[in-house]
């Protein structure tokens, strides 16, 4: 087995999935993040040379930039072991076909290294290089330089797949990263070790003195070769990267959810499939980050006179758990809905059932989030208003939109890729939510006044609550007729 | 007690399923077989109102299943994994599946623990989710859940594959005392010959979509199918 048939069969995989139109948007959108950084990482590595000599004249720009590679390094391998996983699964099949094992490692190390991640860097690396040289700096020295930054960036490449390795079986697997990036830059910080003068007098020696460049050489061939010891050891079915984990599990009867009468079987199984699939659990996280989002904006005091923005805030703060499992409803039951379609149910309690789950993480979060009255009374009058508006609308219009819903999901993939997709497309999906209140509550705002436009998205919900049952007998209806073109989406694979 | 009439499924102009008629008696356990591509699972998403006809009707129980939904309470089934739930575990799913069909959880209790031979201490109390059960294992928790409250109408698709041998001779006994003992309607397909002459009273053959032999099942069955799926074998080559 070449390298030539090692590529074809990656450019299949690609080209041939089932989703690749479906995921055609996604990948637009993820294309022009993508190309969004490179402008970040471009314009840094053009500007930082001039800005640096402006801000401070009298200092050397590049020791200045070699000052903050320490918080590159950490920060980089934070968000890399977030989004940044090393394709052991898709090898499976060539286990027993004639290659060798060696192979096999050294192909999926190796592709590893053709990653967004490690070009992103050479953008402003690589230019702000250039100018250091076409301003008068060695010319030989610079590019050792710029080859250290590579090289740093490849050791960071294999590292995490090395914590990851190490992480990945256990729960709450982001502790060890968090424990150990953390841990460095808190030692740093307090001055304990300074860590940052470590990383500088390094760069700096190897700027000074060419040849000290095989240190990072040998530090990045030594995690090469112990990447390739465990991927190696890995690559079996009982073992490391193929296995598939199996955790004890601990039940409970949820007898509460009785209060809710006949949707409690459904209110239980929704509750199960949150906190039991990864797929599900993250969005539990974003709950963490959908809460202290306004914390980005109010404590600025240029947000603080833009009150038309306090009802975006809001219907995100008290809406993210709404957005975020609304979306994929009913997908998330995609896997077992010729078992639901067949069994003797009543729809609309299926769907009350996530109604209720979706009203009740609005009123909880929206208490949450109380404690941005330090910031104004005016911005708790608007998370109010906006959670109102949140019942009575927005869950019915994103219960009214899964009726449309045709893509499966497989709670048990694993991958954390599914991550990144899922992102994008939500904030797709979020922006008529989000955008249509806040346009509302803005044109009310600037033609009336604060109030009335609080009141206006509060009547608003309102009365989507009183329309409540005739909404949910629409939406039921809806769902009813696409029955069939769901269970038949739903049992393709993707 | 299923009444079949005129029945058709075409996809893309292509027809892979027409039953001109067929009626199977209450009490009946009736044997589905057929070559890949023969139309049982069809048949059966048909039954289940899972997909819709392109012609014709299925009644069960004298309610046309695609027009109204009041077969459900009556009819249960397990066609393939995607009838489970992975997330729960099998005790979980027993329950969730008792309160869809009215059962409390004493009531499920009870017909689940009839049937500890049958899950060979594999299932129960194992802390484990459906997910991480093996193929066989969550093959016995979704045909056991298939029966729980009181169908009277049930539909396996292809029940023995991935058993063990001892369970698929404990799965026989069972089916044979729904049909016999209780009066249940028990519908199955399988790809065993031996299986299906020794379970079902009736055996129906399709092929390409069409209903080609219709036995009663006596000693001579056995040999007739064989006979007949080893000359199609021989005719198609």
């Amino acid at each position: 087995m070449k390298i030539k048939n090692f590529l074809s069969l990656e450019w299949k995989a690609s080209f041939r999935s089932a989703s690749f139109g479906k995921s055609m948007a996604i990948k637009v959108l993820m294309g022009f993040f993508g190309l969004y950084f490179i402008l970040m990482f471009l314009s840094m590595g053009f500007g930082m040379y001039w800005l640096l000599k402006k801000e401070f004249p009298d200092q050397n720009p590049l020791l200045i930039v070699n000052n903050y590679l320490f918080y590159w390094v950490i920060g980089d391998l934070v968000f890399r072991f977030f989004f940044q996983k090393l394709p052991v699964m898709s090898v499976k099949p060539l286990l027993i076909l004639p290659v060798k094992r060696r192979k096999i490692v050294n192909y999926i190390l190796g592709k590893s290294i053709i990653s967004f991640f490690n070009v992103l860097p050479l953008f402003a690396f690589v230019p702000f290089g250039s100018i250091l040289i076409a301003n008068g700096y060695p010319v030989d020295s610079v590019l050792v330089w710029m080859l250290t930054v590579i090289l740093i960036t490849l050791c960071i490449n294999f590292l995490n797949f090395i914590i990851e390795s190490f992480s990945a079986q256990k729960e709450l697997s982001f502790l060890p990263v968090i424990a150990l990036t953390g841990g460095t830059f808190l030692l740093n910080y307090f001055n304990v070790i300074s860590l940052t003068n470590v990383v500088a007098q390094g760069f700096n020696a190897i700027y000074e003195t060419p040849g000290l460049v095989v240190i990072p050489v040998i530090v990045l061939a030594g995690l090469y070769l112990f990447n390739f010891k465990l991927l190696r050891g890995a690559l079996f079915l009982d073992s490391g990267g193929l296995k598939k984990e199996i955790k004890e599990v601990n039940t409970s009867s949820m007898e509460w959810t009785k209060n809710f009468g006949d949707i409690a079987p459904f209110m239980q199984l929704d509750l199960k499939l949150l906190w039991r699939n990864k797929r599900t659990k993250s969005s539990i996280w974003i709950l963490l980050i959908g809460l202290f989002y306004g914390l980005f904006f109010y404590p600025q005091s240029t947000y603080q006179g833009l009150p038309w923005f306090f009802a975006f805030i809001g219907i995100f703060v008290t809406g993210i758990f709404l957005i975020n499992f609304g979306q994929f409803i009913p997908a998330w039951d995609s896997g077992y809905y010729k078992l639901l379609m067949s069994q003797n149910i009543k729809y609309e309690q299926y769907l009350k059932s996530k109604f209720t789950l979706m009203s009740i993480s609005v009123i909880i979060l929206f208490v949450l989030s109380i404690p941005y009255v330090y910031f104004g009374w005016k911005i708790l009058l608007a998370h109010l208003a906006a959670a109102v508006y949140n019942l009575g609308v927005n869950t019915h219009v994103i219960l009214f939109t899964g009726a449309f819903n045709r893509k499966k999901i497989d709670l048990n993939q694993k991958a954390a890729f599914n991550y990144q997709g899922t992102g994008a497309v939500q904030w797709l999906i979020g922006i008529p939510l989000l955008f249509v209140p806040m346009g509302v509550f803005a044109i009310f705002y600037f033609f009336i006044g604060f109030e009335i436009a609080c009141l206006v998205l509060a009547i608003l919900g309102v009365i989507g609550i009183i329309f409540h049952q005739k909404l949910m007998k629409t939406i039921t209806k809806k769902y009813l007729e696409s029955k069939y073109k769901m269970i038949e989406a739903f049992s393709e694979d993707n | 007690m299923i009444t079949t009439s005129n029945l058709s499924k075409t996809y893309s102009g292509k027809e892979v399923l027409n039953i001109e008629s067929l009626d199977i008696p209450k009490g009946q356990s009736f044997g589905l077989v057929g070559n890949n591509g023969a139309g049982k699972t069809t048949y059966f998403s048909l039954l289940l109102d899972l997909i819709q006809p392109s012609s014709g009707y299925i009644k069960n129980n004298e309610v046309t299943v695609n027009k109204s939904e009041d077969w459900k309470p009556f009819t249960s089934a397990f066609i393939d994994e995607s009838f489970l739930i992975g997330y729960l575990t099998p005790e979980e799913y027993f329950y969730f599946i008792g309160e869809l069909r009215g059962q409390n959880k004493a009531d499920v209790d009870a017909l689940v623990a009839q049937f500890e031979d049958f899950f060979h201490g594999e299932i129960l109390n194992q802390k484990k989710y459906l997910r991480d059960l093996s193929k066989g294992n969550q093959k016995k928790v979704g045909i056991v859940a298939a029966l729980i409250g009181n169908p009277e109408v049930i539909i396996l698709d292809e029940p023995f594959a991935n058993l063990d041998p001892t369970t698929q001779i404990r799965l026989k006994g069972i089916i044979k005392d729904l049909a016999e003992k209780q009066g249940i309607t028990v519908l199955i397909s399988s790809h065993d010959l031996m299986h299906v002459t020794d379970v079902c009273e009736r055996i129906v053959v399709l092929e390409k979509g069409e209903i080609i032999k219709d036995l009663k099942t006596s000693d001579a069955t056995l040999k007739e199918l064989e006979k007949h799926f080893a000359g199609t074998v021989l005719s198609e080559e």
